[in-house]
């Protein structure tokens, strides 16, 4: 089944969604890549 | 709004005779180009019920281990397990997706529902499988990340694309895409491969054919309509219970191995000996029914199934909770 073609303001939303998970994704990456450096520079 | 894309594959189950060709992007697949996929779709594609089985197994080697590792460490390990197991996954849905269309257990999956395009689940699942791959050889060790990626590739080519269109064994050898897992975490925590690590891997690559195979008893004609070689579809009920039982038989002693080898202590032995006679009792029941009826009739398959997934969870757990109380008398 295919869904239902979307409006402009629709699509907007699901990009905008999109870019919000992906920036937080990154984020938490960051974080975690610190805290590992900083758990390497320890061993 | 239009119907799923009609399926152009060969006969069922023409194993041994080469690939079986999967059709191009169409009808519903080319229509999700034009469509932004949503991060829950995102989020699907790596099979997240599936996951959560993987990163248990996986936090149960690492846990049961010998060795101790950094916690940090240790959940850099488990996220790039499940980060590579998503993408595996994702893999798995590209490839599958006209498939996927053709089922109804699978037909609203973000591709063939038209949600996303073909090449965005490739892209996902290439860059999700090399980032763990990298990230565990970086940040924990490059045999873990050997293992991982050997793992992903076994899934995402080996089972998928290679066995699952070809033979009716295809669960049996790919199902050691899943027991990788507990291996990984165990070389995460301890640096090598030992005998236990070994053993956790039989335990799962035994435990997997009659949890699938009860699964695909009462799914089987999804199966069948796609071409799929299932055994239930190819070799027929009777010997498909005939395996099941087989396969519960041995999966017995295989999951008291880690007592026996010394890996691990009698509160494991005790668990690992109930539960597998339970698995035994409800293999024995599903593998001696010689009537074979309707899906709703499918009770005994349905019930062993649900149980297989309880006995992993329970037994891995009693696995970590033997080490705990070892190390608890022990220090």
């Amino acid at each position: 089944m295919v869904e239902p073609e979307l409006t402009p303001a629709e699509r907007k939303r699901i990009i905008a969604a999109r870019n919000r998970a992906l920036a937080l994704v990154l984020l938490a990456l960051v974080v975690l890549f610190f805290a590992i450096t900083i758990v390497k520079v320890k061993i | 709004m239009s119907t799923a894309p009609a399926l152009s594959r060969g006969p069922a189950w023409g194993y041994g005779t080469g690939p079986m060709t999967v059709p191009p992007d169409s009808g519903a697949l080319r229509a999700a180009l034009a469509r932004p996929a949503d991060w829950r779709d995102f989020l699907a594609l790596t099979k997240p019920r599936v996951m959560s089985l993987v990163i248990f197994t996986g936090l149960c080697g690492m846990l049961a281990a010998p060795g101790h590792i950094n916690p940090v460490l240790g959940f850099t390990a488990i996220l790039c397990i499940a980060i590579g197991a998503g993408g595996a996954a994702a893999l798995n849905q590209w490839w599958e997706a006209e498939i996927d269309a053709g089922m109804k257990r699978t037909r609203n999956r973000p591709l063939p529902a038209g949600r996303m395009s073909r090449d965005s689940a490739r892209d996902f699942g290439v860059g999700l499988s090399a980032a763990s791959v990298m990230v565990m050889g970086l940040a924990i060790g490059w045999l873990a990340a050997l293992i991982l990626a050997v793992s992903i590739v076994y899934y995402a080519v080996v089972y998928t694309i290679w066995l699952k269109p070809r033979t009716p064994q295809n669960i049996v050898i790919g199902g050691g895409a899943g027991a990788f897992p507990p291996m990984i975490g165990w070389v995460a925590a301890t640096g090598h491969v030992s005998l236990m690590a070994v053993v956790l891997f039989a335990i799962i690559f035994i435990w997997t054919p009659p949890h699938f195979w009860a699964l695909a008893l009462f799914v089987k004609t999804d199966y069948a309509k796609v071409g799929i070689p299932m055994m239930p579809v190819v070799a027929g009920e009777p010997s498909t219970r005939r395996q099941i039982l087989g396969y519960a038989v041995v999966l017995a002693p295989v999951s008291l191995l880690p007592w026996w080898i010394g890996g691990a202590g009698a509160v494991y032995g005790v668990c690992a000996g109930v539960l597998s006679a339970v698995f035994l009792a409800l293999s024995v029941r599903v593998g001696l029914r010689t009537r074979s009826g309707d899906e709703d009739a499918m009770k005994p398959e349905k019930q062993l199934f649900a149980y297989s997934i309880l006995y992993l969870f329970v037994l891995f757990g009693a696995l970590v909770a033997d080490r705990w109380i070892e190390v608890g008398f022990h220090g």
